[in-house]
């Protein structure tokens, strides 16, 4: 083990030491629910046909058409509680530290919005009539419209459930124009090298072509590179603004010029809109189709992994493309006013069952109810602010300037996986690492606009203590965690993803 | 203070002087000097969006939702109203679950990788099959995912995907936008008395069949009685059998696993979730012959440097972060923190609650089908099967405006004919059983 204390150069580091909760039973963390309990329920036909209701008495359907039996833990509330409290103490969220995590927008979560989203009228089935949920069809309709706001777009749908989900109604929403137009041949999608992964996924999902482009010498779009990769096949140019390196694409208009007179559709993904609020809007950039992603920009809790939302907004001649149903007022029209479900006229479809994340939907519109213009605003100009200053702050190299949200610094000879873990031990959730590419060893880092001052210091002291530490320190870390450092290749050359598949004696040696 | 404050964001706790001196820092006058935002596309307009207090943000969306109405919804077709314990509620909000990202970091994680871990190690019980992802969004998307996933391991050159004519739209709809980028072609097959027509079906399979869709139940609410045939049709013509259902109606139904299913799909948060507008989780499950073609994520147990069991992320090279366009699915944001509140809601209820809901589900479904029956110019159920939550009701009367009628007394159900109605019994109280047959019979008088 690494000595600790060769690590405290920098006296503020110390400030964050952080040692995460740990419960340890027969030498293992906590117990998984079927080590503290096993049942069998046995599932088989009563003789009489007395509706006997209870689990072991008897079932009410013939045996042919039941399992045999059932398996699982069985304990009480009790003993659950106090699990589920344990497994949220070994977790690290927003609200245990700084998170700033390049690309993900990890911002605070009002609390209140969780009160909105638990209101008894939320709780509704979606094959009520509209008539008789006019408050959800408002309350979407009102979302709509503060969305086309804030990107500069003429339509919005809801339905997307994530921001993968989102660019794939742009990609398939941008298929069925082109196909519209007689343009069905354009089997083409350009992405920037350093895009999102998802991008390149969405449009394969599409069914398209992926085109890869480099990026020029300051980090951002080859004009040239995109000129040779523009074509009659073009269906949409992907684009991310501010980019991966937090880098406006100065030359926005001029790309836009070009996909256009190609006759191609100008993708926007809004994983960093953070950065703009107020400031652009991807309308007036020239941007044919947007995502946005609620759970980012409008600081709906990701929940571990999702659920999130990914709305979509788009130029007027795009909206008779999007997904079924939207919301619409009949204001105007009827005797009682009100708002109704109505499907786009060269409608793409359904991308989900129903109208998507409707929770999220509402925990984001309160949101946006709540900051409105100056707070939105201000919003984008203290999460640049933050980036800027914690940038000033650390010492590993930043190749990319001027960025705004976020920033990739390289952790230079140091590997950023290494630097990540050891992070973990201060106190503070690492930033994204390895990507993208075009910077060595990359920390991309995205502090938000909700850390202040003193907490940025604090993560500038993080980073600049692991700067100063030496290989062997990085390696072993991290030490102050639920878990030391975890076997990737162990995990992945045999898969263990279940408790049925694991060994029953897999006591550890110790 | 910050309760009241209308300029702002609320949620940045920075002072002037912090400001001033992080400008400082930074070598900038303002703010502004901070943006390299050309000026042609920069924005000085308004958004036109008020600033509004936490206090009276809560009351604009409760007046805005005050419009919805306060119904007793006898509504299922795919989602359902199940009571969600306050175990769940209060467990899933502690922050540390509701306000983490995806676990990249899991030595920091290992809460939420367990309960993950868990999550799928339930559904492994539930349908007899080694491998279950920690989430799709919705059954929608996660049928529309298996679709993909036979299109890569078909060993033959085939095109078909057969689903039943009584699929619902949102999933139809769904499924054919995730496969309009590859060959596939969805088709139908027909259904005999709401069950599969197993003669119909061996007509249309054949090796240019690539899947095969079923559900048990079915979105009417029957119980398929001849999947073994499905599964045993499928797998002689080298097609997928994939299973659509959920963690209640496995708890009791047919293990997929018996029946030959290669690929279950559905919606798992019938257990966790109360209605919610169509919002759900989207349960994926498959064999081991297919793991490295599994779309979304995955948990696994590993170890750490002290040797104990701990939790990870693992084969993330199917992922799109790291495989891009070979990805086997674009999806990244998933539905972790549903799956985390069905694994709690299951638990609570043990093995003897799960199977317990479920035969509740088909009693209770019989039982007020009966006394619908009873009712003068009412059939039910139509369909001379087993039901499970759900039922099809015909009545003598135009559907719609009975509907229409039940509505004014509180009550919502489905139309689903001319002179069809669908009701379902999942989530609805007992004691609002009998006022619902009272007004039903008012409303056919």
């Amino acid at each position: 083990m690494s000595d600790r204390d060769e690590s405290d150069a920098d006296p503020r580091a110390e400030q964050v030491r952080y040692d995460q909760a740990r419960y340890v039973e027969n030498g293992q963390y906590e117990p998984l629910l079927s080590e503290k309990d096993q049942t069998r329920v046995e599932i088989g036909a009563s003789d009489g046909d007395d509706g006997d209701d209870s689990a072991d008495g008897g079932s009410p359907l013939p045996d042919d058409l039941t399992r045999d039996s059932l398996e699982l833990p069985e304990l009480s509330e009790p003993e659950l509680a106090r699990h589920y409290t344990r497994l949220s103490q070994m977790i690290y969220g927003i609200d245990s530290g700084p998170y700033p995590l390049g690309s993900c927008t990890m911002k605070y979560n009002p609390k209140f919005t969780e009160d909105v989203a638990a209101l008894p009228k939320v709780a509704v089935h979606p094959d009520r009539s509209e008539r008789s949920v006019q408050g959800t069809l408002e309350l979407m309709y009102r979302l709509q419209d503060y969305l086309g706001r804030i990107g500069g777009m003429d339509a919005v749908t809801l339905q997307p459930p994530a921001g993968a989900a989102g660019e794939f109604v742009g990609i398939r929403v941008a298929a069925a124009y082109h196909e519209h137009e007689g343009e069905g041949h354009r089997d083409e999608v350009i992405i920037p090298e350093s895009a999102h992964g998802t991008n390149f996924a969405s449009a394969a999902l599409g069914g398209y072509e992926v085109v890869s482009l480099p990026s020029d010498e300051g980090g951002r779009v080859d004009l040239e590179a995109l000129e040779a990769a523009l074509s009659e096949n073009t269906a949409a140019l992907m684009l991310t603004n501010p980019n991966t390196l937090g880098l406006f694409e100065r030359d926005i208009e001029e790309i836009a010029e070009m996909v256009h007179d190609v006759g191609g559709l100008l993708y926007y993904d809004g994983a960093n809109l953070n950065a703009l609020l107020g400031r652009a809007r991807p309308g007036d950039m020239g941007f044919d189709v947007m995502h946005y992603n609620v759970h980012k920009t409008f600081a709906t809790p990701h929940g571990g992994g999702g659920p999130g939302a990914g709305p979509v907004g788009v130029v007027d001649e795009l909206a008779p493309f999007l997904p079924a149903p939207r919301v619409r007022s009949n204001g105007e029209s009827k005797s009682e006013p009100g708002y109704e479900l109505f499907d786009p006229e060269h409608t793409i479809g359904k991308v989900h069952g129903y109208q998507g994340n409707w929770l999220v939907l509402v925990k984001a519109f309160a949101y946006i109810a709540r900051l409105g213009d100056e707070g939105l605003a201000d919003a984008s100009a203290t999460a640049v602010l933050n980036a800027n200053y914690l940038a000033s702050r650390i010492g590993y190299e930043v190749p990319y300037e001027p960025f705004h949200h976020e920033f990739v610094a390289s952790a230079g000879d140091q590997d950023a996986a290494d630097v990540a873990k050891r992070m973990l031990d201060y106190g503070v959730h690492p930033p994204t690492t390895k990507w993208p590419e075009i910077v060595p060893e990359a920390l991309m880092t995205e502090p938000t606009e909700v850390e202040g001052k003193g907490t940025l210091d604090r993560l500038a002291a993080a980073f600049n203590a692991v700067a100063a530490e030496d290989d062997e320190t990085l390696e072993s870390a991290p030490e102050r965690t639920t878990a030391r450092r975890i076997d990737q290749t162990s995990a992945a050359r045999s898969p263990r993803l279940s408790w049925q598949a694991l060994e029953p004696e897999s006591e550890s040696d110790e | 203070m910050h309760g009241s404050h209308t300029t702002g964001s609320p949620y940045a706790p920075h002072t002037e002087e912090d400001r001033s001196a992080m400008l400082e820092a930074v070598g900038a006058e303002s703010v502004d000097d901070l943006f390299d935002i050309p000026d042609a596309v920069e924005f000085d307009g308004e958004f036109g969006i008020d600033a509004r207090s936490e206090r009276e943000t809560r009351r604009l969306v409760r007046t805005i939702l005050g419009r919805n109405d306060d119904l007793t919804e006898l509504l299922g077709r795919g989602h359902y109203g199940y009571y969600v314990p306050s175990l769940v509620d209060h467990l899933a909000d502690r922050s540390e679950f509701l306000t983490s990202y995806t676990q990249y970091q899991p030595e920091i994680s290992q809460g939420f990788l367990q309960a993950l871990f868990e999550y799928q190690s339930l559904l492994v019980e539930l349908t007899g099959l080694e491998v279950a992802n920690c989430s799709m969004y919705d059954a929608a998307t996660a049928l529309g995912e298996a679709a993909t996933l036979a299109e890569r391991v078909r060993d033959t050159s085939g095109h078909r995907v057969l689903v039943p004519d009584l699929l619902l739209e949102g999933r139809r709809s769904t499924l054919e936008n995730y496969v309009a980028g590859t060959d596939l072609e969805v088709e139908e097959y027909p259904t005999d008395d709401a069950n599969v027509d197993l003669a119909a079906l061996e007509e249309l399979v054949d090796e240019e069949c690539v899947m095969v869709y079923a559900e048990n139940p079915t979105v009417r609410g029957t119980i398929e009685e001849g999947l073994e045939s499905v599964g045993d049709l499928a797998s002689d013509h080298d097609a997928l059998f994939v299973l659509g259902s959920d963690p209640v109606a496995l708890s009791l139904l047919q293990r997929p696993a018996d029946v030959g299913a290669d690929v279950v799909v559905g919606d798992a948060s019938v257990l966790g979730l109360p209605t919610s507008y169509g919002m759900g989780l989207g349960l994926f499950a498959t064999t081991d012959d297919y793991l490295r073609q599994v779309p979304g994520r995955l948990v696994g147990a590993s170890e750490d440097a002290t040797d104990r069991r701990a939790f990870t992320l693992t084969l993330q090279t199917r992922e799109q972060h790291i495989r891009r366009e070979r990805a086997t699915s674009n999806i990244c944001t998933n539905q972790a923190w549903v799956a985390l509140r069905t694994a709690m809601h299951a638990a609570y209820l043990g093995p003897n609650g799960m199977v317990d809901l479920a035969e509740r589900g088909v009693t209770r479904a019989e039982d007020l089908a009966e006394r619908l029956d009873d009712l003068v110019g009412v059939k039910a159920p139509v369909h001379d099967r087993h039901h499970l939550r759900e039922f099809v009701a015909r009545v003598d009367q135009p559907a719609p405006a009975i509907a229409d009628d039940l509505e004014k007394r509180g009550f919502a159900v489905h139309v689903v004919g001319d002179h069809e109605l669908q009701v379902c019994v999942a989530g609805v109280p007992d004691e609002r059983i009998d006022p619902f047959v009272a007004a039903f019979r008012e409303v056919i008088r």
